[in-house]
């Protein structure tokens, strides 16, 4: 085979029949690319990069470009370790992605030495929107009572954002000592999320394969106290937020 | 746990995290500033941010 590679991950070496009739972006059939223990998932890339490009730039193409790519990536972990790469990483031609498996042969091993036996795990803290208050003097009241509640409802919001926030940063601690490792994702907008309440954590938790329900049970008690706060856990996804080869916290 | 994958818990993980290789034999496509600043655009609005980081 000729021509440029979509790379969705790497990993330790695969049964093919594992790989059969899985298929990637734009409905590629998806192989390995193999160097000593090590092997690259991968498919032929769209042929086109300028269009490709140009997909990746327009929100409803990005999804369907982004959910090939996470199933690939999920069918594959669900066989053997990887480490996901990230979003449309492509090189020329197949021999490049096995110049690549051998030059990183060792920080790769390391990595996935570090992967094996984890699985990530996604918990976001949302602060529920307040209930809706009184509507600030109706007609007839003073300017000065107006300007009071005004300032009651900033300095109520202001209190609850901090006990938010401080909420966050407990169970964030809680669940970093639970887990083997831990990155913080941006915060989600609720326009772009599509879910009620303000989202103040959005964080990856590396967590060994054999603790994953103790861990979503912790995650999911910590906040129970809280009556204006909701948990929710996501996954267990293919270790992406812990991919990098350095084994260190991204910058 | 949740059973439908919500695309924006996706791209929190495709766009920010996953194995990047910079300056590697890679067509300019994978330039992952690139996509990334185009793409922030999209995703995370500089209010939105900005919003999401203060009180």
């Amino acid at each position: 085979m000729t021509g440029a590679r979509y790379v969705y991950a790497i990993g330790r070496p695969l049964d093919p029949a594992g790989l059969a009739g899985l298929r990637g972006i734009d409905g590629a059939q998806v192989h390995q690319v193999a160097h000593r223990d090590l092997v690259a998932v991968v498919s032929a890339a769209p042929h086109d990069e300028a269009a490709l490009r140009a997909r990746l730039e327009r929100l409803d193409e990005l999804a369907v470009v982004a959910r090939a790519h996470h199933a690939v990536v999920a069918a594959v972990a669900a066989l053997t370790v990887v480490a996901p790469f990230r979003l449309a990483t492509i090189y020329q031609h197949e021999h490049r992605v096995c110049e690549l498996l051998r030059d990183r042969h060792q920080r790769f091993e390391a990595l996935l030495d570090r992967l094996a036996g984890t699985v990530e795990l996604g918990v976001k803290l949302y602060m529920e929107d307040s209930p809706p208050a009184p509507a600030p003097a109706a007609a007839g009241g003073s300017g000065r009572a107006y300007l009071r509640q005004l300032s009651q409802r900033h300095r109520r919001r202001d209190t609850e954002w901090q006990h938010a926030a401080s909420t966050a940063e407990r169970v964030d601690t809680t669940l970093g000592a639970h887990a083997l490792d831990r990155n913080h994702h941006r915060l989600q907008p609720a326009h772009l999320s599509g879910v009620s309440g303000r989202n103040v954590l959005n964080a990856a938790y590396l967590v060994s394969t054999a603790r994953v329900s103790e861990f979503a049970e912790l995650a999911s008690r910590l906040a129970k106290d809280e009556p204006a706060m909701r948990v929710e856990v996501t996954g267990p996804w293919a270790p992406y937020s812990f991919a990098e080869p350095d084994g260190g916290q991204r910058p | 746990m949740t059973r439908d994958i919500a695309l924006i818990d996706v791209l929190d993980r495709l766009l920010e995290g996953g194995v990047v290789l910079t300056g590697d034999l890679t067509l300019a496509i994978a330039d992952v500033d690139l996509v990334r600043i185009s793409l922030r655009a999209l995703i995370c609005p500089v209010e939105a941010t900005r919003e999401a980081a203060q009180p």
